[in-house]
């Protein structure tokens, strides 16, 4: 490739950061190191990587920006013809928004909620003198159109609240777009949003950047995603590169062993369980809630649940799954119906419940980082449950604690930790250590795995399997992965609106004949193969070119 | 975070070396000030009441700062007023810090009608001003220490309430203290354990600030003649008795204005540096 006809390119790029530990003296650590990589029109670069792993900080780079305390310290990035790095403050500001434009991970909190969506798209062009307010809007109108907006004349009028998340991500897209930039770094997209959003933003996107002949650097951590949407792939990890390939090659033929091991999905799969003749350890029975008794976020659910099992509950955001899980643990009182635990029903709210009925359902979060608590150590987060529900105390919880943490396979060497001094997974590995200590008959795991990387998501799910069989816990895993769900659960139990849409073991929820919102749900998750997306778009005839 | 692991000899220097430049001296000046608070009567050079000479007398080797309106020596008396201002200040706010954030801490954590009543009774508190309604009250109530110390306790607990209130509601709301809801563990047990070791550093930095108010107030209300009672020495007293000197030309009300002044800002100086560093611990949250 001749290196006019690039766009971005970006040669052995290192970015540092300055770290201080009070009372000590400040250091620089590289977090990105020779990073080189060209980008020609039209081509889209897919940047993959676990957190940590520096995309993020490389796609700013691309647009001569550091982070907070992130300073680049080695390298060039050529934009179009111009050392960005060498170029002054004002020179900087001229070329991003409309040479280079971005498109952050939660449009939410990226437009301004006080205004329109039709001024802050075209702001960057008007500030830029690229157009006057006419043209501009005009613009706008055609973008918003090309992202298959709704009602593309009448959509800049509305503000921020008054447009779906998906809708939020396209008009940020467009607002991208707006200047005709050369290169538009999109940072996760997608990843705020439901498979079932996902992908007609995904088809968006690809589509409008394929018209105007852009070229972009696309940072997920979802080999899926990517193979959908870019042409050469660069996998990263803690800020070097791994393998730097065509998407063909890297998804078909990896040749690193991180590659393989990100390309390969769930390994094993858990044998679904038999009917029992066994009394359900829980039984929900006709479940109504609200959280103002006006807008019902339940409607009669009924799912039950046996010893050693595991209960799956599949929706999208807002479909009440969480919710679910606040009415059996009596945070919520349901307006009807009610939980019954061994035959007993429980009282619906938590002050009502005895300690008995509190130690045998316990919960794991989904942030494992503000579900404990930062001031408490290890042991005293593990030890608390201990003293709490049967009055161990000392040696004799030591021991215990540290039996918990071999069961996490982590070592006696934690103890002392506080959770700050902890990977993600650790955390999380504690937050289960926490529920086990209570030796409780339910786990509640509220997408438990959904805040961690892949790798460290399967370790966290072959622990819960794992300990399912040594302990004969039963788990209520509420999860929008479907993935995960078809690796772990029993019975499976799928929610739209509050209602349950379809429930029943494995083997029957998720094989067909489907309804018409578990296809769609089901269809929607990405595969790891080429040209999944056209194909699955074409199936639902959507796709209008 | 692993400061209560050192040993407790080497906390002081780590203090030390987390502060600003400027908050250091401040530190050395507030140990200063605390320690002739505390060991008053062996260094100060003459008796608290002790006339020394004729009035303002300027400063000389014999009282360096000079005397005050009766002639007694005014370094002296601000030894002893240090004395009274450290105790009394620092009990009020003790006082109002333990009432305040207690009470914040159950209305965060209760919310609903609890949370009501004492946000709503507070509020009734903080709609009169401070200084009126502590006027009334002073002069009413018999004047010594335990009255004085109670009412600017409590009158200042308002603002306690309000910081630690909204502070615990942040805190309340992470999955932790749920965690320890679904346990089954009482109010009590949540705010001792889940919240206040997670409030601590905004309460601290609230701490300090409210010290340097109590300091003023207790002047404010000794210059008014409600505070301390003559003939014992304290700061705000010592401006209200020498500020005829100002008219001519005799700067010893100036000096226990100094000396307030300089408390103040010392305090003020180091809680903005504590509050700089711990707040960008926490992930560069500005304060």
């Amino acid at each position: 490739m001749n290196a006019e006809h690039n766009i971005l390119r970006v040669k052995n790029l290192q970015i540092s950061a300055s770290e201080q530990i009070p009372g000590q003296r400040p250091r620089q650590i590289v977090i990105v190191d020779d990073i080189s990589f060209e980008l020609g029109k039209g081509k889209v670069l897919g940047l993959i990587g676990e957190s940590g792993a520096g995309k993020s900080t490389i796609g700013l780079a691309s647009m001569a920006y550091g982070r907070g305390g992130c300073e680049i310290t080695g390298g060039e990035v050529w934009l179009d013809g111009e050392n960005v790095l060498e170029a002054t403050p004002g020179e900087v500001g001229k070329l991003r928004g409309a040479k280079v434009a971005y498109v952050a991970q939660s449009a939410a909190a990226s437009f301004n909620p006080a205004h329109r969506l039709g001024q802050q798209v075209i702001e960057s062009a008007l500030q830029h003198g690229l157009m006057n307010r006419d043209a501009a809007n005009k613009f706008a109108v055609d973008l918003f159109a090309r992202l298959g907006l709704p009602d593309p004349q009448e959509f800049g009028d509305r503000y921020p609240h008054q447009v779906s998340g998906g809708q939020l991500q396209r008009a940020m897209t467009a607002m991208a777009m707006c200047c005709r930039p050369q290169l538009i770094v999109f940072d996760e997209p997608t990843t705020a949003l439901d498979v079932t959003t996902q992908i007609s933003v995904l088809a968006s996107i690809k589509q409008a950047i394929r018209e105007t002949n852009t070229a972009a650097l696309y940072i997920t951590h979802d080999l899926a995603v990517v193979a959908q949407i870019a042409d050469e792939i660069m996998v990263l990890r803690n800020g070097k590169m791994v393998e730097y390939g065509s998407t063909d090659q890297i998804i078909n033929k990896p040749r690193e062993a991180y590659t393989q091991s990100l390309v390969s999905v769930l390994a094993n799969v858990k044998p679904e369980a038999g009917d029992t003749a066994e009394e359900a350890v829980l039984v929900a029975n006709g479940i109504t809630a609200a959280y103002d008794k006006t807008n019902m976020v339940l409607q009669d659910i009924s799912v039950e649940l046996h010893a050693g099992q595991t209960l799956s509950i599949v929706g999208e955001s807002g479909s009440g799954k969480s919710t679910l899980a606040r009415v059996i643990t009596g945070l919520l009182p349901p307006l009807d119906g009610e939980v019954i635990m061994h035959g007993k029903p429980l009282p619906p709210e938590l002050k009502n419940r005895s300690k008995e009925q509190l130690r045998v359902l316990q919960m794991i979060y989904q942030m494992p980082d503000v579900a404990m608590n930062p001031r408490h150590t290890v042991s005293r987060i593990i030890g608390r449950p201990l003293e709490f529900y049967f009055g161990i105390r000392g040696d004799e919880q030591r021991s215990k604690i540290i039996e918990l943490l071999r069961k996490i396979e982590l070592g006696e060497e934690f103890y002392d930790r506080y959770p700050a001094e902890l990977s993600g997974g650790q955390k999380q590995r504690v937050c289960i250590a926490r529920a086990l200590a209570a030796e409780p008959e339910l786990i509640i795991c509220d997408e438990v795995t959904s805040a961690l990387d892949t790798l460290v998501a399967d370790g966290i799910l072959n622990l819960l399997m794992q300990l399912q069989e040594e302990n004969n816990v039963a788990y209520l895993f509420i999860t929008h992965d479907i993935a995960t769900v078809r690796a772990i659960s029993d019975t499976i139990a799928v929610m739209y609106q509050g209602r349950l849409v379809r429930y029943g073991s494995k083997s029957t929820v998720l094989e067909p004949p489907y309804d018409d919102y578990t296809e769609l749900l089901l269809s929607s998750v990405p595969a790891m193969e080429l040209g999944w997306l056209e194909r699955v778009l074409e199936l639902r005839g959507q796709l209008n070119d | 975070m692993a400061a209560d692991t050192q040993k407790p000899a080497s906390a002081f220097a780590k203090f030390m070396a987390m502060l600003s430049p400027g908050a250091r001296v401040a530190a050395v000046v507030l140990v200063l000030l605390l320690l002739a608070a505390l060991f008053a009567p062996w260094i100060a050079p003459y008796g608290e009441n002790e006339i020394v000479g004729e009035f303002w007398e300027p400063f000389s080797a014999r009282s360096w700062l000079g005397t005050d309106q009766l002639g007694r020596d005014l370094l002296t008396r601000l030894i002893y007023g240090a004395q009274n201002t450290f105790l009394i200040a620092g009990t009020a706010t003790l006082l109002s810090f333990t009432m305040g954030s207690f009470l914040g801490f159950i209305a965060a954590v209760s919310r609903g009608a609890v949370d009501q009543l004492l946000s709503r009774l507070n509020d009734m508190m903080m709609a009169i001003p401070t200084l009126i309604f502590a006027l009334v009250i002073l002069s009413v109530m018999p004047s010594n220490l335990i009255v004085l110390i109670l009412v600017m306790g409590i009158l200042d607990s308002t603002r306690v309430f309000r910081l630690s209130r909204a502070v615990a509601v942040d805190i309340a709301v992470f999955d932790f203290v749920e965690a320890a809801r679904l346990r089954g563990e009482r109010t009590l047990w949540i705010i001792s354990r889940e919240i206040l070791p997670n409030a601590l550093t905004p309460l601290f930095a609230e701490f300090g600030l409210r010290f340097a108010f109590a300091v003023l107030f207790l002047s404010t209300l000794s210059f008014l003649g409600l505070g301390i009672q003559p003939p014992e020495a304290d700061w705000g007293n010592m401006v209200r008795d020498n500020r005829d000197g100002i008219i001519y030309g005799i700067p010893a009300a100036l000096i226990p204005a100094a000396s307030i002044a300089m408390l103040t800002i010392s305090i003020n100086l180091i809680v903005d540096s504590v509050i700089g560093r711990t707040s960008s611990l926490k992930g560069g949250r500005d304060a």
